[in-house]
């Protein structure tokens, strides 16, 4: 897996709690079996008028000319609540989105997103404030990100954030965690030996 | 040191700490069509195979036909995941219950009722709703494909320890009021987001009066206050549902397990880094009036004016989601009309939960303007329901009676509403568009479901 060091890109700001795996990405997408390919799909009640997705919502803000190629989302308190589909990040990926900043997320989607090496930001509501006036002002206001001094910078303000070590070193290093757990088998195999029998389960 | 239910649960499973994550042994992994074939490919790609495969028991739900036993009857994409499960439980050697045997079920359903589940264990499931596992005294959680991957090749999982929140309930409930009306309640007083980082404990005196389908339906719905978790102590009820279980343990073991299980509660002077507190038997049926399930109002209340919310986001939301549900402020809740009712979802389609909503039925024939189905959580429900003959109240009363599945709770299948349809439904969310692009969902209990069927408005139950 490739790793995360810095990322300089437009952004795009979706200000609104609550939003949850339904909305970005409805179950009927659900039904696959592979990864690829759901970036389609993205917010697709929002983003289309039909449901074959032949027509765009010209009112929805991802289909804003100004707003083609953003790569870093902006959303308020709550984002990614509800399922436990990892489909909603892989939408999201797919899509480009490669960062996505607000005021809280919901736990599954965290741990998903990790996962799947995106860079989830929390920040302050009047800060995501400040920097979706500047996408309002100039949409095309360039976004950098240094995950390594854990610093984003844009129109001359610099923000600082933090995130877990873990998972920092999780994104730098793009490491694979199942990878990682496979080392310490000798601890995983000890530790069946300790269960009582009769709480085996088998 | 003083210990929480969830301390021990986590002592008790860690295996060993990786860059200061701590790594939770899985005891009980429980898999369905939807999140785990994008987990299998996994294990191919890297040539890995799958740790415990007598550990996981898979089942299908999610996207099956609630009208035919038939894989392909919801068509082709639908079939082809089916068919991806059937071979990778085959290739994996885990146990599958397919569509018609008779142990399938919703997973949150099946596992319990078959015995899969005790108290003490880990469990996990490519599932948000797992929490319902909590009730017997479980740590049980939701993950994404990923980690069901990380489970599959490595039988655990790491994880950061979460914040422990109690939420007491007391007292006892009311007629016509249930476990739904009182998690919802909690919701509301929690806000979908409050107890986000938190494992929640259910505890208080109203517990040792609730059967363990009402214990499942408030751990079910731990995750839309956004917990990690929700377990209860367990106790003699739990002990008595478990015991003769097909998968329980059996013998001189189930002494043994006994003895363990006994010692799982939170201990008197253990902390919690928050408490919430409910009285119960002050509490009215519950309905959701918004699109998240913190937007809850008695049923004999009104919608709220989002103006009254103090706080600006939960008033922007409020406004934001009555414009969506096409509602006003100040509607009393029984002037709602309704077009839809569903009966079913891992939250209420167990036996208890049909036998509350045929009390009601029985009553009265399904309104004109209404469509109603109940669809049972499992084979097994399915089978108890139609041996007490409550399949034929609803089928008399104008309701269709379906097989087991997750139904209209997603529409995975074709149990989907289209706009504008106004559903008074048992399941557990009503984000926009969830069961049908532009469709209205009003989280309700099994009795007042059946009653609003009956109405064709939502209905206070205790009316009828
Ligand atoms: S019934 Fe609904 S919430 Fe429960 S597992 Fe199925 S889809 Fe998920």
């Amino acid at each position: 897996m490739r790793g995360f060091t810095s990322l300089s890109a437009q952004a795009v700001s979706l200000l609104q709690d609550n939003i949850d795996t339904d909305q970005l990405l409805p179950k009927q997408f659900l039904n696959a079996i592979d990864r690829i390919g759901f970036g389609q799909h993205l917010f697709h009640d929002w983003r289309y008028l039909d449901d074959k997705e032949a027509v765009l919502n010209p009112d929805f803000v991802l289909n804003k000319p100004e707003h083609q190629g953003a790569e870093i989302l902006l959303s308020g308190a709550n984002f990614g609540c509800g399922s436990s589909r990892e489909h909603a990040p892989w939408a999201l990926a797919d899509y480009g989105f490669k960062v996505i900043i607000a005021e809280s997320f919901a736990d599954i989607f965290y741990a998903n997103c990790v996962n799947n090496q995106m860079l989830l930001i929390t920040l302050p509501a009047e800060q995501i404030k400040k920097l979706s006036d500047i996408i309002a002002t100039k949409p095309d206001s360039l976004f950098h990100i240094d995950l390594e001094r854990e610093l984003l910078t844009v129109a001359a303000i610099g923000i600082g954030f933090s995130i877990e070590p873990l998972v920092k070193q999780n994104l730098l290093l793009g490491l694979d965690r199942i990878g990682l757990t496979l080392t310490v088998q000798d601890a995983i195999s000890a530790y069946e030996k300790r269960i009582p029998r009769f709480m085996r389960g088998e | 040191m003083a210990k929480t239910l969830y301390d021990k649960l986590w002592d008790a499973h860690l295996v060993t700490e990786i860059d200061g994550d701590g790594l939770l042994y899985i005891d009980r992994h429980l898999a369905h069509e939807v999140t785990s074939p994008q987990a299998f490919a996994g294990l191919r790609q890297h040539g890995r195979r799958v740790r415990c495969p007598e550990k996981t028991i898979a089942t299908m739900d999610h996207s099956i036909s609630t009208r035919s036993f038939d894989i392909d009857a919801c068509g082709p994409q639908n079939a082809l995941q089916l068919k991806t499960l059937v071979k990778n439980c085959n290739d994996n050697n885990i146990m599958l219950f397919p569509v018609g045997d008779s142990r399938q079920g919703i997973v949150h359903v099946m596992g319990p009722e078959q015995g899969l589940i005790w108290p003490g264990m880990t469990v996990v499931c490519g599932d948000s709703h797992t929490a319902t596992h909590g009730a017997l005294g479980t740590l049980a959680f939701g993950i994404g494909t990923s980690d069901v991957e990380h489970v599959f090749a490595t039988q655990t999982l790491r994880q950061s320890k979460a914040k422990n929140l109690r939420v007491e309930l007391s007292g006892r409930l009311a007629a016509g009021v249930s476990a739904k009306d009182i998690i919802l309640a909690v919701i509301a007083k929690l806000t979908s987001a409050g107890a986000t980082g938190y494992v929640i404990e259910y505890a208080g005196d109203t517990l040792q009066h609730l059967s363990m389908a009402a214990r499942m339906t408030i751990c079910n719905m731990s995750i839309e206050a956004g917990a990690k978790a929700g377990m209860m102590a367990p106790d003699q009820v739990t002990f008595d549902y478990l015991r003769d279980k097909p998968f329980a343990p059996k013998g001189d073991a189930w002494q043994q397990a006994l003895d363990y299980w006994q010692t799982l509660y939170s201990d008197a002077d253990a902390h919690f880094d928050k408490t919430i507190r409910i009285d119960v038997a002050a509490l009215a049926p519950q309905v959701t009036w918004g699109t998240n399930p913190g937007q809850v109002m008695a049923i004999d209340g009104a919608v709220p004016d989002p103006a009254s919310f103090s706080d600006a986001k939960q008033r922007a939301a409020a406004s934001n989601a009555l414009h969506y549900v096409g509602l006003k402020q100040g509607m009393r809740a029984g002037d709602i009309a309704i077009s839809h009712v569903f009966i079913g979802s891992c939250t209420n389609s167990r036996i208890e939960d049909l036998r509350e909503a045929a009390a009601i039925a029985v009553k009265g024939r399904v309104a004109s303007t209404v469509k109603a189905i109940v669809v049972p959580g499992s084979m097994a429900v399915k089978k108890q329901a139609e041996a007490e003959g409550l399949h034929q109240i609803f089928l008399n009363a104008g309701f269709e009676w379906r097989l087991p599945g997750c139904s209209m709770c997603l529409g995975m299948n074709d149990d989907t509403l289209q706009p504008h349809d106004r559903c008074a439904s048992t399941s557990n969310r009503n984000f926009e568009g969830r069961q049908g692009r532009g469709s209205f969902t009003h989280l309700v209990s099994p009795a007042t479901a059946a009653a609003s069927a009956l109405t064709g408005t939502l209905c206070d139950v205790r009316t009828l």
